[in-house]
């Protein structure tokens, strides 16, 4: 049977992915963030998921403002690096799992998730960007991945709630498709941060520490929280981390934290990254 | 009765919601169209031309021309749709985000390496520093 082991949070700063593509990881600037994912790589390679279900959000480059889906899953056998406005980024082409895409479909629609189902889709940083993080730079990405696409781009994206009950439902699509797949299930995105306005810049310690608290020990009730306080208090893009609760719906109400890790800054960007495994 | 829009009395902030995308939708779908490298070279090579091509407002077309993006924000810009513009001009979101906040390239970059804008006096419009 397939079964989700782990879960990873990690923002998708577009710099990150241009240090990685233009070899300027080791500049002063960057040694502190690439360095906080170096243990990540090993964890990894060691895990080595068959599937990474991914939720991020594109930024207006798979979907414009013609179709804007709340929710939209890849089905896709494989998935183009976007070209974001100064060409795509050098990054392998990922490679989806249509077979299992389409049975979590079909699953998760049938538990009240209306899911917008993509066939051709290119994917932009806000996927491959945790890709890089995790993976570096392989010739070919070293599993298979399912893209779950957000809208965080124009207002409201879905409720903390709401992602929470997705990731529930697709933890029980998991549970149920009988191939022996090692899956795992990654959250992008955030964590404070706005990009837009005189108030571009803004950062917010005190809330992405507590953020990553509760996120680990009382998901429930975090999920609660209203768009409002995200906006107010970790910035305009800040409401991105709703997609967390996706990938921390998907695994067990306890969990154990392999990994914890925060960076401010990358580009206008507070960084966090966790790691945390099923201890079943 | 009207929709709660709470987000409205945070400062220096736009949320970009269902009433400016419809206030933006051509500006934005501009901006889509530059993710073609093709595009990208029509609209170097003449860009008051290229925005004829399309119909957004007079103040939205002089504001893409000016790239005040303050501006274009206020009349429906997104800031994804417009990074595809700045993207075009070979700038960063970084660079994009001092030119927002009125501070050199400089003072932005030294400000987010010392930790960020902090919320405090940010959070609502009038609110005491």
């Amino acid at each position: 049977m397939a079964r989700i082991t782990a879960g990873v949070a990690t923002s998708h700063v577009p710099a990150i992915g241009a240090a990685v593509d233009n070899g300027k990881t080791q500049d002063p600037y960057w040694v502190p963030l690439f360095k906080g994912f170096e243990f990540s790589k090993r964890w990894i390679a060691a895990a080595k998921p068959d599937v990474v279900v991914l939720v991020y959000n594109d930024h207006a480059s798979a979907f414009s403002l013609e179709i804007i889906p709340t929710f939209a899953i890849g089905c896709a056998e494989r998935f183009a690096p976007a070209d974001e406005g100064w060409g795509p980024r050098p990054v392998p082409v990922v490679e989806g799992h249509p077979e299992f895409a389409a049975h979590i479909a079909q699953s998760v629609i049938q538990q009240d998730f209306d899911l917008t189902i993509v066939n051709k889709m290119d994917v932009d940083h806000g996927l491959t960007v945790p890709l890089s993080l995790m993976f570096g730079q392989p010739a070919a990405w070293p599993c298979r991945v399912i893209p779950i696409a957000v809208n965080v781009v124009q207002f409201p994206p879905p409720s903390g709630n709401r992602c929470y009950e997705l990731g529930k439902a697709i933890r029980r699509a998991v549970d149920c498709y009988d191939p022996d797949l090692n899956v795992q299930v990654w959250g992008t995105g955030g964590m404070s941060h706005q990009i837009q306005g005189p108030r571009a810049g803004l950062i917010n310690k005190e809330f992405d520490q507590r953020f990553l608290d509760r996120l680990i020990s009382a998901p429930e009730a975090l999920a609660a929280m209203p768009h409002i306080e995200y906006i107010r208090e970790a910035g305009a893009e800040g409401v991105e981390l709703v997609m967390w609760f996706i990938m921390r719906g998907a695994l067990d109400a306890q969990v154990k934290t392999t990994y914890r890790f925060y960076h401010v800054p990358a580009s206008s960007t507070a960084v966090g990254h966790l790691i945390l495994e099923n201890a079943g | 009765m009207a929709l709660d829009k709470p987000y409205a009395d945070v400062p220096g902030t736009t949320i970009f919601d269902a009433e400016l995308a419809r206030r933006g939708y051509h500006l934005n779908m501009f901006c889509t169209s530059l993710m073609k490298a093709p595009n990208r070279e029509r609209f170097k090579a003449g860009e008051r031309a290229y925005l004829d091509e399309w119909p957004m407002t007079e103040p939205q077309k002089a504001a893409v021309l000016a790239r005040d993006y303050n501006a274009m924000i206020a009349l429906g810009g997104n800031i994804y749709f417009l990074a595809k513009l700045f993207s075009t001009d070979g700038q960063s979101f970084q660079h994009a985000a001092s030119l927002m906040t009125g501070m050199t390239p400089e003072a932005y970059v030294q400000m987010m390496v010392n930790g960020g804008r902090s919320p405090e006096g940010n959070r609502y419009i009038g609110e005491k520093k």
